[in-house]
């Protein structure tokens, strides 16, 4: 099991006391499979999925990660393993502003001590970006950015791809098409998928769908 | 709704009190500096005034000798049985121990009333102050300075200059030693018709109509502009953290602006409501700013008392009184001050279309087409300084030349770093350190303002320091050949004078007069030295151009040397004829350097000199002795002739007053640059503080990828110290061309001497480690705010919302 989380609780101190937003979550995901996470929005989605990339920490619980429970780990540590093995996708601000397409193409691969330049070439033209390598991300379109952002993900191979409404900033026709791109790139470098959205239509796509309501899983 | 719109607008700094007190700390600085200086330069001009108009002068038509000699006292006496309305005067300057002062010799019975500085001709005054050993006026201060001498009884008056006594003429004449001299003649304003032509009854004497400014006005010209400069540079730098501080200000509330504006307030009003949230803020920093500023200058002032009266001898009080022109002045600068800061932001306000999209980076993201235009003003102003170094003259043409140097530099920093960040991010190999390089570039539009702050106050610095250790080791060395004698010794009266002479005859290698009178020549103030012939001269004199065998033709009594600041002063030459005091003339055979002297000097034989003026006072001698014996010689002269301690000074003794003399002289710009230096490493705070706020949609991402915080706050801190390093490289060049300017046109202009320049690596040093410090100390808060950071604060940058 690649991903297994147990009893996961979190809690955000607030103006009216502290917030529950997840409360005893447990979930796993094997290598190699899509899961979709969906729920209202608000719902602790994006929680969820920092806690599982080590932006965060949860208040109780475990993550086991690659079989290493990450909770209680320093931040280097924490650091090390978002570089060795996760990839995220965020729904914007994705990409670094002072480098061009291809530095942040190869950005996380190189961090990560991966580099591959011909995997890179070919996912470059396979996403449609070869010819605006030498561009900055704020000359790109936002469907052009996030396939930026998918590409520099697979770019480093990480076990486990972390999407957080890959698609929500774009619409429907671009947003369906970075998906499909995503969803086979994904399939091709055999890394698991944890996809947070809250379209039925998308979650339906993955190999199973989970939902978060009043932080549990239903 | 007016009413609404103000409180609106001013919450905004509730909620960010930081960047309130940046904006007031920016403009108070920079207005206390400006105002220091001008308090400063305020009271040494009222004291000059005062000097100025002593005895009427800037009111009554004097007439004088026009080689600015003393005449006979017969002239008086001639032109009152003439029918003329005058009234003598004379005027010297001697020695109360060690107190120097000017004394004036008026003749109460004759005194215009403009005149009156003192009325001594009532009741019991009149007689003490005519009759022996007669009665000394001082100001409180010269009164106090002459409590432990030994002179006539001292009055306290109030209104006379410092350093001025004031005496009856037959009383000053006995005092300087000139028996029956006066030195000019005061005109009644109004004469009596049918008088007797004055070309008949006194030949050689001019008229000089009444001036307002007297000599020490203009010679210490130079000097004050060379503060107002400083102060002026030292506002600049200020105002650059005001710009910045307002610029982030509008930023930041233009929801505000556009919401006020969709609400139906028009343009205009809200134009003038921010007008007046910028005129309390600017009369409130203007209030502290003043209040400072005189912190600052009564802090100052002392040293640049001491510089004012070894360097011109001009006598200025070491204590500030208030002003009301400085506070006024201060307020105004200010307030223009701050108008022109917030103008780039009031002026993109009026232009906000009403709907615009608020584009929270927009105005740090500098476009390439202003970069291109401010690398055009730079060419521009540089090739400007090109031309005035090439065809310019005056001090003026000097300050232009500086003015747009400095600011061409800085014009052209942003450029100059772009380039070397671009250079450097190729070099560098690995994703982090190009990122590094890419993101110090992508943060210059944003920075480099308070960069080019930072650079003017560098640049200044090195010019500054480079032109003050040049001069200094120049001074020193010349001090060495100057000072060639053992001793001086200062005889009390010409009979006492004799006798030392003569017991010295035996005693020592050589007795060397140093005999001088003061006179005009060529139309300056100088003195007339005589020198006897002895290898004391003729190995060490420090002589910049001569005729060759230049001594035998001074022994000879053929030609005359004159100082630096005369020739250049009066562009004279080798083989030029000037006329001395009485008429004669003699002809230039060479120049010496005489640093530190005010006034013109001209070098004679001493046979010469006293073939001409027969009544030189022959009290000083220079004295020639082994080295190791000078000491025993002195005490075996003060207990021989009972002479006062400073009647009798070593070389040495001589060297280090000299020499702190010239310390002081440099202590306030040193002052001045490392206030400048504060200021630009406040302004580079400001900005960095800025900024942090809106770098958290950059970092995030590489965060997010696998970089801690702690790892990103040390890039940040780093590359604050990178841009300070890089801005430091860029400032050595400046200060070099800052101090050949300084020390090629700007001392020539402003003390008439001009010095070769010497380079101080080590003191660069020592500078880019004070920047590097300063960078550090301004870089330090936000980073340290970053590596402290919450996760959740970083993941806000992805969250939906924004
Ligand atoms: N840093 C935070 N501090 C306080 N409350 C937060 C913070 N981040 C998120 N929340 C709250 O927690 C809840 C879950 O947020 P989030 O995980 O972003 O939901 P989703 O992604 O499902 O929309 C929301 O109510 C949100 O307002
Ligand atoms: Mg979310």
């Amino acid at each position: 099991m690649l991903l297994r989380l147990h009893q996961i609780d979190k809690f955000y101190p607030t103006g009216e006391g502290p917030l529950h937003v997840l409360n005893g979550i447990d979930l796993s995901l094997e290598a190699g499979k899509s899961l979709a996470l969906t729920g209202e929005s608000g719902s602790g989605k994006s929680t969820l999925l920092h806690l599982v990339a080590g932006l965060d920490s949860p208040d109780a619980g475990e993550i086991h990660l690659g079989g290493t429970n990450i909770v209680g780990l320093n931040d280097t540590a924490l650091a090390a393993l978002r570089r060795a093995t996760v990839g995220l996708v965020f729904q914007q601000f994705n990409l670094i502003p002072s480098l061009d397409v291809a530095a942040n193409l190869a950005f996380q691969a190189r961090l990560a001590g991966r580099p591959d330049p011909a995997w890179l070439k070919v996912l470059a033209k396979r996403l449609g970006l070869a010819q605006v390598l030498t561009r900055y991300p704020e000359q790109l379109s936002a469907g052009q950015q996030q396939r930026v952002a998918i590409g520099r993900t697979l770019a480093a191979r990480p076990r486990l791809v972390l999407a957080d409404e890959p698609t929500g900033n774009l619409d429907e026709a671009t947003g369906d098409a970075v998906l499909d791109l995503m969803l086979s790139l994904v399939a091709e470098t055999g890394a698991a998928l944890l996809m947070v959205t809250h379209s039925n239509r998308l979650a339906n796509r993955l190999n199973a769908r989970v939902h978060l309501h009043a932080g549990r899983l239903v | 709704m007016v009413w609404t719109g103000l409180t609106a607008l001013l919450s905004h700094w509730r909620r960010r009190p930081v960047q309130l007190a940046m904006l007031l700390l920016g403009l108070s600085l920079a207005t206390a500096l400006w105002s220091a200086v001008q308090a400063i330069n305020g009271e040494a001009r009222a004291s000059y005034d005062r000097a100025a108009a002593i005895l009427g002068q800037d009111r009554l038509a004097q007439l004088v000798r026009e080689d600015g000699a003393r005449m006979d006292q017969q002239v008086f006496v001639r032109l009152r049985r003439a029918g003329w309305l005058v009234s003598p005067v004379i005027e010297g300057e001697m020695r109360f121990g060690d107190v120097r002062l000017r004394v004036l010799g008026i003749d109460p019975l004759t005194l215009p009333p403009q005149a009156q500085q003192v009325n001594v001709a009532v009741g019991d005054e009149l007689l003490p102050f005519i009759t022996a050993p007669g009665v000394l006026y001082a100001a409180p201060e010269t009164a106090t300075r002459l409590t432990e001498q030994a002179t006539p009884p001292v009055r306290v008056a109030e209104g006379l200059p410092p350093g001025t006594v004031l005496t009856d003429i037959g009383q000053a004449q006995v005092l300087l030693g000139a028996k029956d001299k006066i030195s000019r003649l005061l005109l009644w304003p109004d004469q009596p018709i049918g008088r007797a032509p004055l070309k008949v009854t006194a030949p050689g004497l001019t008229l000089r109509q009444p001036s307002e400014t007297g000599d020490l006005a203009r010679l210490t010209d130079s000097f004050h502009l060379n503060l107002t400069a400083f102060g002026f540079l030292a506002f600049a730098v200020g105002l650059f953290i005001v710009h910045s501080a307002i610029g982030l200000a509008f930023e930041q509330r233009r929801q505000v602006f556009r919401t006020l504006r969709a609400l139906g307030l028009p343009a205009r009003v809200l134009v003038l409501l921010l007008i007046a949230e910028l005129l309390i803020f600017a009369l409130l920093a203007g209030l502290v700013g003043v209040a400072l500023g005189y912190v600052v200058a009564s802090a100052l002032l002392p040293d640049v008392a001491a510089t004012l009266r070894g360097l011109y001898g001009a006598d200025v009080p070491g204590t500030l009184s208030i002003r009301p022109a400085v506070w006024a002045a201060g307020l105004a600068i200010a307030v223009i001050g701050t108008l022109v800061a917030a103008a780039q932001s009031l002026w993109r306000l009026w232009h906000l279309p009403l709907l615009a999209a608020a584009q929270p980076r927009a105005w740090a993201r500098a476009s390439e087409r202003a970069l291109r235009a401010q690398g055009v003003a730079a060419m521009v102003l540089l090739l400007t300084a090109a031309g005035i170094a090439q065809f310019g003259s005056g001090l003026e043409a000097g300050f232009a030349l500086l003015a747009a140097l400095l600011l061409g530099a800085a014009l052209a920093l942003p450029l100059v770093l772009t380039g070397i960040l671009q250079l450097g991010g190729r070099l560098v190999r690995g994703p982090l350190a190009e990122w590094f390089w890419a993101d110090t570039r992508q943060q210059l539009p944003g920075l480099s303002l308070a960069l080019m702050a930072l650079l003017l106050a560098l640049a200044a610095n090195v010019g500054v320091s480079t032109m003050v250790s040049s001069f200094r080791l120049t001074f020193t060395g010349w001090l060495d050949q100057r000072l060639a004698a053992e001793l001086y010794v200062t005889a009390r009266t010409e009979a006492e004078a004799t006798a030392i002479h003569d017991w010295l005859a035996q005693r020592s290698d050589a007795v060397l007069p140093i005999w001088s009178v003061e006179g005009r020549v060529a139309g300056q103030p100088a003195a007339i030295y005589g020198v006897a012939d002895h290898a004391t001269y003729r190995d060490n004199w420090p002589i910049l151009s001569a005729v060759p065998e230049v001594w035998d033709r001074i022994a000879a009594g053929d030609g005359a040397l004159i100082n630096e600041q005369l020739a250049r002063r009066q562009e004279l030459g080798l083989g030029d004829q000037i006329t001395l005091p009485g008429g004669w003339r003699a002809s230039i055979v060479g120049v010496y350097s005489d640093y530190g002297n005010p006034i013109g000097q001209v070098i004679i034989g001493i046979d010469t000199l006293v073939q001409h003026y027969p009544d030189v006072s022959r009290l000083r001698y220079a004295i020639r002795i082994a080295p190791g014996k000078a000491e025993a010689l002195a005490a075996g002269l003060r207990a021989q002739f009972g002479l006062p301690a400073q009647n009798v000074i070593d070389q040495a003794g001589i060297k280090v007053f000299s020499l702190k003399v010239f310390e002081r002289t440099f202590r306030v710009t040193a002052a001045l640059n490392v206030l400048t230096l504060g200021v630009a490493g406040l302004a580079m705070f400001a900005s960095l503080m800025t900024l942090s706020g809106m770098r958290l949609p950059q970092l995030a991402p590489v965060w997010a990828m696998g970089l801690t915080r702690r790892h990103l706050a040390w890039l940040e801190l780093s590359r604050g110290l990178l841009l300070a390093a890089l801005t430091m490289l860029a400032a050595v060049p400046v200060g070099i061309a800052l101090a050949f300017v300084l020390l090629a046109v700007v001392n020539v202009e402003a003390f008439g001497w001009r010095l070769p320049m010497h380079l101080f690596p080590g003191d660069w040093a020592r500078l880019a480690a004070l920047a590097l410090l300063a960078a550090g100390l301004a870089a330090a808060a936000p980073a340290w705010r970053l590596a402290r950071l919450s996760p959740s604060d970083l993941l806000k940058v992805f969250a939906h919302e924004r």
